[in-house]
């Protein structure tokens, strides 16, 4: 789902650029502010967590891979503000070292999957487990981290579209269809570690959500 | 039975899972088109996004440069990110924790 330069017009990725700049920003404020000191080495754990898991796509439908996301599992751990901080760690570095995702929409990568699906998906998350019940955190979580990167598909289809790129009655269901697949990775992925970490360290699903 | 383990030794099986998770399994990785770009491909827009990048990535596609097995490049490219992001995302959250305790105790 990263974006590559050259998919955006200049006010397209201009925009996000500065919506996502003000939102890390105030992710970094945020995190300043409230961050304890259990959570730095969670930190580094799941951005190398989630890069990894990132390079490892798997086959869906129809000659398509996807790959997990991640910013959804990071919110749940570590709440959103933690998970728009590391995901844009995650892609700068991709975008710069690895040229996966433009430089220039980097601002508009970190909108759809940090803002759009780790925040946009833990607000999802927080009211699934009141609908569902406070005991019902994997099925939130699975449900949620499916909603996040169809979100995030929908997002980045709109921005194609505002950006004159393709149609949205063309790209929008082509994106959400396609993404409602690689959602259902990104569940089991996202159920499967809060599942062994509610044996290993149910501790850390305790933590603050900053 | 509960499994309890100490934080340091969390975070070193967790990095230690990240990092054989992109040495092993990275190579086996699906070469397919992802979402994005299969879209991009059947809609015709695909080619937009092949211009000139403005920066010269170092390691592009997540290949090491100069060796010649396409998996052990990839491997190594990302055991080198795996680590690069595991420093970065600890060194800027023990930043973030670290500088307002300074700010706490008047000391900068």
């Amino acid at each position: 789902m990263h974006i590559p330069d050259g998919f955006l017009d200049t006010k397209t990725w201009v925009a996000l650029a500065a919506v996502s700049g003000v939102s890390v920003a105030r992710a970094v404020r945020k995190t300043n502010q409230k961050l304890g000191e259990k959570q730095v080495p969670l930190m580094g754990v799941l951005a190398a967590f989630v890069f990894a898991a990132q390079m490892l796509n798997f086959p869906v439908a129809g000659g398509t891979s996807g790959h997990f996301m991640g910013a959804l599992l990071i919110a749940v751990l570590l709440g959103p503000a933690s998970s728009i901080l590391i995901m844009t760690v995650i892609l700068t570095l991709q975008a710069v070292i690895f040229q996966d995702g433009g430089i220039l929409a980097l601002g508009a990568n970190i909108f759809n999957m940090g803002l759009v699906g780790g925040a946009g998906g833990y607000g999802v998350f927080l009211l699934l487990r009141r609908w569902l019940g406070e005991n019902r955190r994997l099925l939130a979580t699975g449900a949620a981290a499916w909603l996040a990167i169809v979100m995030a598909a929908a997002a980045a289809a709109l921005e194609l579209a505002f950006s004159r790129t393709v149609p949205l009655n063309i790209v929008l269901p082509a994106m959400l269809g396609v993404h409602a697949l690689i959602g259902i990775g990104e569940a089991l992925v996202s159920m499967a570690v809060i599942s062994l970490l509610e044996r290993v360290r149910p501790d850390l699903l305790e933590l603050e959500k900053i | 039975m509960e499994m309890t383990m100490s934080m340091r030794g969390f975070v070193f099986v967790g990095l230690l899972v990240s990092l054989i998770l992109t040495l092993f399994l990275s190579p086996f990785a699906s070469p397919l088109p992802d979402g994005l770009e299969r879209v991009a491909q059947d809609k015709g827009f695909l080619e937009k996004g092949e211009g000139t990048p403005a920066i010269r990535a170092p390691l592009p596609d997540y290949a090491w440069p100069g060796v010649d097995s396409e998996g052990m490049a990839t491997a190594l490219a990302g055991f080198f990110g795996t680590m690069l992001t595991f420093t970065l995302g600890y060194s800027l959250a023990l930043l973030l924790v670290s500088r307002r305790k300074g700010a706490k105790t008047g000391s900068s």
